[in-house]
């Protein structure tokens, strides 16, 4: 039938044609943030806008780390918070999730629901008295409160291991109970190697978490030199006041540059990932 | 209880034991405490003075909190369905036979990694009144209507008009929807393709299809997107407040609930009336959430029960 034919290709192309415009929309602002860090400051204010700078400024960027005074200091800061809360995250979630699936427990269960329960709430409820802890313990103005918390286990990241562990078959555990090995031998064992993607990602997810972290360092970090780069970026925001747009879209395409940089080598983990934690069991 | 139950116990109790005592420390602690907060003054430089429901008393006549309770709920109303939908439609489009489907899922999904600050300083360039983009581009076709009509169209102010700066919020998260597009394109692709395929042959078109099968398998989907917005929006706070420069917007036009919150414990140190404003939030959302596992216990298809 051709009439039909030709209908099906006219909706494949109406198809294509929505995901053109709205792949446009998604991709525009990126490209405009890059475009503007190498622009001149008169041409950013240029109406209509123009797209390709006159002359390409990359010394844009060498200006927008020196002004923002720490840059370098930042960026340590905030890779130093990213690996220590990823090294506690597998390994506390890893942990728990393993005693959520492999391990038969009377009120195994009913404990799970009330980790899940726990993610909804809000960290802004919380967030006084767990300030106070901190400040009791000292812990104000150090990394400490950005970091130890990842080595109790997030609610979310044990949920996601809690998924990838039981989808592994049960006589595997079973064989090497019937050995001899140990629970924790099993675990670090039998387990973990066969679940390194799994654990791929919540180191990743676990790394972009702290990454992007803005509340977290606004309220616990107290001196400039000890900002992370989503802090230092804020506070070079509010500072330029919002003239020196070339500065600051370069500044910002930094802070953005090593996320990129690990999606692009993490793709397919990334939206594995992401896709199964809608997923529910 | 057997030998090996006992065992087994014991070792189950030991692997979790990490998130037990984050759960003790960070959840079950906080919650109390900031519950005995909300009753008390309390500016953390002194002790806490129990002052029993005043600060909630105190809340119901506070103006200012009004208007981020306004705020926010604005915000979750429009942010929550348009970005539900948005994503949906994507993810649709997305699984419909198409080549490059990898790509597109990464553009779509790139912006939902660009970290929060970043988010909020390119939007608020995107945003801007005179230069920026958004409005470059809605000049277009103003200016053809005004050519024609006679009339006076011209693009807002977004983010220094207060009538418009909370649409431009709306706006600017929606850029980051990427995340549910890809759970929601998972969900599509674990649909049974039989079912498709016996609708067709029962002569079902593209709307019948998708409101008979994909919408009723997927709801489970739906439904965890759907949780996921409500308690995302309701503690709103970096994009606005990194776009505002540390502020509220023209008019408080964009204090949030998590806004004010954050100002009264670490602004004006008034710890107390923080706690209560907190425990308002998470009423709401508590409430929420009930209200739409409650729905969907009606609505949602869960596959083998």
């Amino acid at each position: 039938m051709p009439a039909n034919k030709r209908s099906i290709s006219i909706s494949t192309l109406l198809v294509y044609l929505a995901l053109g415009i709205a792949a446009l929309m998604f991709l525009l602002p990126l490209g405009w943030m890059v475009s503007t860090s190498l622009k001149p400051l008169n041409e950013t204010m240029s109406v209509p806008p123009r797209w390709i700078p006159s002359t390409i400024r990359w010394e844009n960027y060498p200006e927008a780390i020196a002004e923002m005074r720490y840059f370098w200091r930042y960026a340590a800061n905030s890779l130093w918070i990213c690996v220590l809360s990823v090294i506690g995250t597998v390994t506390s979630s890893a942990l728990a999730a393993y005693g959520f699936s492999r391990i038969e427990w009377r009120g195994r269960d009913k404990v799970f629901l009330l980790l899940l329960a726990t993610m909804m709430i809000p960290f802004p409820v919380v967030m006084v008295p767990i300030y106070g802890l901190f400040k009791d313990l000292g812990w104000i103005g150090t990394f400490k409160p950005l970091w130890v918390p990842a080595f109790f286990a997030s609610a979310f990241n044990v949920f996601l291991l809690r998924q990838f562990f039981l989808g592994l078959p049960r006589d595997i555990s079973e064989a090497a109970r019937m050995d001899g090995c140990s629970e924790f031998g099993i675990f670090v064992r039998i387990i973990l190697p066969l679940c390194k993607p799994a654990l791929l990602v919540v180191a990743l997810f676990q790394f972009l978490y702290s990454w992007n972290d803005f509340l977290g360092p606004l309220i616990y970090l107290t001196d400039q030199r000890d900002f992370t780069l989503a802090l230092g970026l804020q506070s070079f925001q509010s500072q330029q006041g919002g003239t020196a747009w070339h500065h600051l879209m370069a500044a910002s395409t930094l802070v953005l540059l090593p996320v990129m940089i690990l999606f692009f080598f993490t793709q397919k983990s990334f939206i594995e990932g992401i896709a199964t934690s809608g997923s529910k069991q | 209880m057997t030998a090996s139950e006992r065992r087994n116990l014991r070792n189950g109790l030991l692997f979790i034991s990490p998130w037990v005592l984050g759960f003790l420390v960070f959840c079950v602690y906080p919650v109390l405490k900031s519950f005995y907060y909300s009753l008390c003054d309390y500016s953390i430089l002194s002790p806490e003075v129990f002052t029993g429901w005043q600060n909630y008393v105190d809340l119901a006549g506070d103006e200012v909190f009004w208007t981020a309770v306004s705020n926010t709920l604005f915000f979750a109303v429009f942010a929550i369905p348009l970005g539900l939908l948005l994503s949906l439609a994507l993810a649709v489009l997305l699984n419909s036979k198409v080549g490059g489907r990898g790509v597109f899922r990464t553009i779509f999904f790139l912006p939902s990694l660009v970290p929060m600050v970043c988010l909020a300083v390119l939007w608020q360039w995107m945003l801007n009144g005179d230069v920026g983009l958004v409005n470059d581009a809605l000049r277009i076709p103003m200016n053809a209507i005004n050519s024609l009509l006679g009339s006076d169209l011209r693009p807002p102010n977004w983010l220094s008009d207060a009538r418009y700066a909370k649409w431009g919020l709306v706006f600017t998260v929606m850029w980051g929807v990427g995340n549910s597009v890809v759970i929601f394109l998972a969900g599509l692709q674990d649909v049974p393709t039989h079912l498709y395929e016996s609708a067709e042959i029962d002569g079902a078109n593209f709307r019948q299809k998708l409101w008979h099968i994909t919408l009723p398998t997927i709801s489970p989907v739906i439904h965890f997107n759907l949780i996921m917005g409500l308690i995302g929006c309701f503690q709103v706070f970096a994009v606005p407040y990194v776009m505002t420069g540390g502020g509220e917007g023209p008019g408080r036009s964009l204090l949030f609930l998590a806004t004010y919150l954050y100002q009264n414990a670490f602004e004006f140190w008034n710890m107390g009336y923080a706690c209560a404003i907190g425990f308002v939030m998470f009423l709401i959302i508590l409430t929420l959430t009930l209200l739409a596992n409650k729905l969907s216990e009606r609505h949602v298809f869960y596959a083998g029960k």
